[in-house]
């Protein structure tokens, strides 16, 4: 943790209510984003036993497996959420726009300009918190595979129709939420902490609940008070106030409702199968409405609380100002999901269960390169993100009190100014260290070249500009500062190099076990067990 | 463990050059693909190397070498130049501003690009593996050797595999593993893990490739090899290459009382000194640690040390290019060169456990990992870094640390998951400090600044 957030902690609690740790949104928030709040099953994985789902605070739609251990009801859960999830993210994959990416021509192997189609919107999907994304990825890798009749009619099991396709849109934005930064699939606790800092510790903060009571406490109640009630209090029956955000539900809810709830549908089930004429059959009938009604007034009223919580929580955030990066780190998420638009459009198979050698590092690479640029990005976008940097000495903000022209040796002499900045913080500058700063959005590289303590009055630290002065002798109009100006510079860079092309999959070399085998695509459904037809 | 009567028989020089030549047959006429060597620290790795490099070179066999700094590469040069002036060597460097040390402008068969093209045809090219990453080629090298191979990722060798047909990989497994900024449990277990080290991902493809073992420390003094070897090496130990006497620590400037005096003089006696401060927590640049580095630092400097050791009988004074400060974290060497400035004191080496790395000095001077700590997080656990912060020296360590880590390290056993097909470490961090710290108690000196 770093030392700002300490302090914030500590002021948190001494404040009795969250403090700011952002002025401005560093995350894309959809203006319809498609919140999910899922339940499972306890004791089953990937057992789902509903869900609120929908882009419509005021109108969720409320899906119930009565027996989530039974297969049917969960497939037609499954398809039922696919009829949700599919349209909207459909509405979005038709509105495009054109773009240019650069490629390599398979001919000339140069690269050149391609004209291509970007979706206008991407879709957003919200779950209320960090667990809510490894059961999106759950659901993915348990769908994905799967049969229809219709590509397989020999599959003794086959999935209803959609279901293979939702879940490899759910493993998309199971695989996109692990890039830093990226929107497409956001746990609600994730983005708030990121925002406000609570004076609890960070494992407490993924209470939904929780958090929340930090932000904005009730009227006349402290933070940690309302925390510890949204975590604690229960009613006459033993039932918390607050259920948790999910997927995962309360044991006194499971025990004490759910379980005689479902034991009364499979009691109505059974008689049903067992009726004996049209009239028994009938009156059975309305029996096992009645219990699935139940089942399903139970998962509501667990759900429900979170559905409001969620909604609140993106108020909350959509009070903020979006982040000047924000927009441009969206973009990225819109090409990532036009590029799985297309890929799913071409037939290409589903996502393999495991990522090859070479593709392993690529993500790898491009997740590291992520971070360093949302790093960056969210230090420039907002000044309290950046004191946090400055405090840890990975940059420094000062006056500007004396600039020196002064030239480089060589035959054709480039403007190398020395500038002397005067701050109160306390960068780690190492000799000759490179630092930059922001000139109209692009980075102006320094090298560090000398200090001087200035008594009272802080550091000078003077700098000798490199870049960014045009090609002429005398530099550019407004690319060097000006006494009195007000600069702020990074030790870190704003910008990250793309790094070294991996060979292709198929050029895998010797020390990583060679080319991927031939026979392993495409991958087989997972195969059928006991454990399926239960 | 080695019988008695091959122990008074143990001779360093023989072993280490058995070890070596064994390791070169493999190399030069073995029928795999790549050779492991495993070193400990200052075993004689870069030595190895380089001899290495000269041998493949003399038998006709164009040789690329892949390290993992830009450091190290320049290390590698100028070694290889010094052993044979007349060798044609390339250094492949980056096109940034210096991009190489300027020492290698001295070294008339030493030629510099950025572009492979210019330095076809020479013995030996040498690189970082950022470098070669981005180099094309049609014809691959017939041999290469990459050095600091377990701090290499795999990632990184997948990125070169493509560039040689046979591989030489050097490499200290007990030291710092790499490390990426962010999570890849997602590829946890998998034989190509892109975060694991290169030697892992080499070894769990290609499990028959020899695997040698350098058996000789020539860096650690007879004091600090058990120690060291115990504690981070269990399964495959290894000797000093000096006996007990061998190597003196004096001071001109007797012993003033203070606690850093006796430390000094406790680690000048014995190799190792701990000097504990009262149990506390503190911040990570916790302030009466910091100034208590610099009191050691400025003491060991004042007293007029001097080093007496195989490499020079005659005493060599102990100054300030021969001293070392190790932290963890990067703001914790900052704060300990600026207590140092305070004392005037200028040109002491202080750097975190990853940039001291492959770095040799007199005494060392180090900050506990663990020290003023709440908690034993994974990072501060790292078998490695105390491995790092541990095996710096020719002479002498001297720890500075807060009591009761042993009671934080019980309050926080290992609770790390375990992933399937995850080769588990031994010794975990947990055990090694346990047994760094046992040994140091022995020479504890207190203090209440």
């Amino acid at each position: 943790m770093s030392l700002i957030a300490t302090l914030a902690r500590l002021e948190a609690v001494r404040a009795g209510r969250a403090q700011p740790a952002a002025t401005v949104r560093h995350r894309h928030l959809s203006e319809r984003p498609l919140v999910l709040v899922p339940l499972t099953t306890a004791g089953e994985a990937g057992a789902p036993l509903g869900a609120l789902v929908g882009p419509d605070r005021h109108a969720p739609r409320l899906l119930a497996v009565p027996q989530p251990r039974d297969r049917d009801l969960r497939f037609a859960f499954l398809a039922e959420l696919a009829d949700v999830v599919l349209p909207y993210i459909d509405s979005c994959a038709l509105a495009v726009e054109a773009a240019e990416r650069t490629e390599t021509d398979p001919e000339s192997g140069k690269r050149v300009k391609v004209e291509v189609e970007l979706c206008a919107d991407a879709p957003q999907l919200i779950v209320p918190s960090r667990a809510g994304i490894d059961f999106v990825r759950l659901l993915g890798r348990s769908m994905r595979f799967r049969r229809t009749a219709e590509q397989d009619p020999q599959t003794p099991h086959p999935a209803p129709p959609r279901v293979p396709l939702l879940g490899r849109w759910l493993t998309h934005f199971g695989e996109r939420a692990r890039v830093p930064g990226s929107s497409l699939l956001l746990a609600l606790t994730d983005v708030l902490a990121r925002h406000w800092t609570t004076g609890q510790s960070s494992l407490e903060d993924q209470h939904l609940g929780a958090l929340l009571a930090w932000i904005s406490p009730p009227e006349g109640a402290s933070g940690a008070e309302a925390a510890l009630r949204a975590e604690l209090a229960r009613d006459a029956d033993g039932q918390l106030e607050c259920p948790p955000a999910g997927p995962a539900t309360d044991p006194a809810f499971d025990n004490k409702l759910l379980a005689p709830a479902i034991e009364r549908y499979d009691r109505a089930r059974t008689a049903l199968a067992a009726a004996e004429d049209g009239l028994q059959a009938d009156d059975r009938l309305g029996a096992l409405t009645a219990a699935e009604r139940g089942i399903r007034a139970l998962v509501e009223e667990c759900a429900l609380p979170t559905w409001e919580k969620v909604w609140d929580g993106l108020d909350l955030l959509r009070a903020l100002p979006e982040g000047a990066h924000v927009e441009e780190r969206w973009t990225r998420d819109r090409w990532s999901f036009t590029g799985h638009r297309d890929r799913v459009l071409a037939g290409e198979p589903p996502q393999p269960r495991r990522d090859d050698a070479v593709t392993a590092a690529n993500k790898l690479a491009a997740r590291e390169r992520e971070q360093a640029r949302l790093e960056a990005q969210e230090a420039l976008d907002d000044p309290l993100v950046m004191a946090g940097r400055r405090l840890a000495g990975e940059a420094f903000a000062g006056e500007v009190t004396d600039v020196v022209m002064a030239y480089s040796e060589g035959r054709r002499p480039s403007p190398r100014p020395l500038v002397t900045v005067r701050t109160d913080d306390q960068p780690h500058l190492g000799e000759r260290a490179r630092v930059y700063r922001s000139l109209d959005g692009r980075p102006q590289s320094a090298e560090f070249v000398a200090y001087e303590e200035d008594g009272a009055e802080g550091t000078l630290i003077t700098l000798r500009i490199l870049d960014k002065m045009g090609r002429g002798k005398e530099p550019a109009a407004g690319s060097v500062p000006d006494k009195g100006d007000r600069l702020c510079f990074t030790l870190f860079e704003h910008e990250q190099r793309g790094g070294a092309k991996l060979p292709d999959p198929e050029q895998t070399p010797w020390t990583h076990g060679g080319p991927p085998d031939e026979e392993s695509a495409p991958e087989a459904p997972d195969p059928v067990t006991e454990e399926d037809v239960l | 463990m080695t019988a008695p009567a091959q122990e008074t028989a143990f001779d360093p020089g023989m072993a280490a050059t058995r070890a070596t030549d064994a390791i070169l047959r493999d190399t030069l006429h073995g029928p795999h693909r790549g050779v492991v060597v495993d070193s400990p620290p200052g075993a004689g790795k870069s030595t190895l190397v380089v001899r290495a490099a000269l041998e493949l070179a003399a038998a006709g066999r164009p040789l690329m070498v892949v390290a993992q700094t830009n450091a190290q590469v320049d290390d590698l040069v100028v070694r290889l130049a010094e052993k044979d002036p007349e060798l044609p060597v390339g250094r492949l460097h980056s096109s940034d501003a210096d991009p190489y040390d300027k020492a290698l402008d001295d070294l008339p068969n030493v030629r510099k690009s950025a572009k492979t093209a210019d330095l076809a045809g020479l013995d030996v090219v040498l690189s970082t593996a950022a470098k070669w990453a981005h180099v094309k080629t049609d014809e691959p090298w017939r041999h290469a050797i990459v050095d600091e191979a377990y701090q290499m990722r795999s990632d990184a060798l997948l990125a070169v595999a493509g560039l040689f047909e046979r591989a030489l990989f050097v490499g200290d497994p007990g030291q710092l593993d790499p490390f990426s900024i962010v999570g890849s449990e997602q590829w946890a277990g998998l034989s190509y893990d892109p975060s694991a080290s290169a030697v892992t991902t080499l070894l769990a493809h290609n499990p028959g490739l020899p695997q040698h073992r350098l058996p000789v420390s020539w860096r650690l003094p007879a004091s600090a090899a058990p120690l060291v070897s115990d504690a981070f090496y269990p399964y495959t130990p290894f000797r000093s290459g000096t006996a007990a006497g061998d190597r003196r620590l004096t001071f001109a400037v007797a012993s003033d009382g203070s606690a850093p005096d006796r430390v000094i003089d406790e680690a000048a006696e014995s190799g190792w000194g701990l000097l504990e401060l009262p149990a506390r927590y503190t911040p990570r640049t916790d302030p009466e640690a910091v100034r208590a580095l610099a009191a050691v630092v400025r003491r060991l400097l004042e007293r007029g040390g001097a080093a007496v050791s195989e490499r020079s009988p005659d005493p060599a004074p102990l100054t300030a290019g021969r001293i070392a400060v190790g932290t963890a974290h990067r703001d914790q060497a900052a704060a300990v060169r600026a207590a140092l400035a305070d004392l005037g004191v200028t040109d002491v080496t202080v750097d975190t456990a990853n940039r001291l790395q492959g770095r040799e000095f007199d005494v060392t001077v180090v900050l506990h990992p663990l020290s003023g700590r709440p908690d034993a997080t994974a990072f501060h656990l790292e078998t490695g870094r105390l491995c790092v912060l541990a095996s710096r020296h020719r002479h002498a360590c001297i720890v500075v640390c807060r009591a009761g880590v042993s009671e934080l390290l019980d309050d926080h056993p290992s609770t790390e998951p375990v992933q399937l097909g995850v080769t588990v470490k031994f010794p975990d961090g947990w055990e090694a400090n346990h047994a760094v710290l046992a040994r140091l108690r022995e020479h504890r000196v207190g203090w209440k600044p």
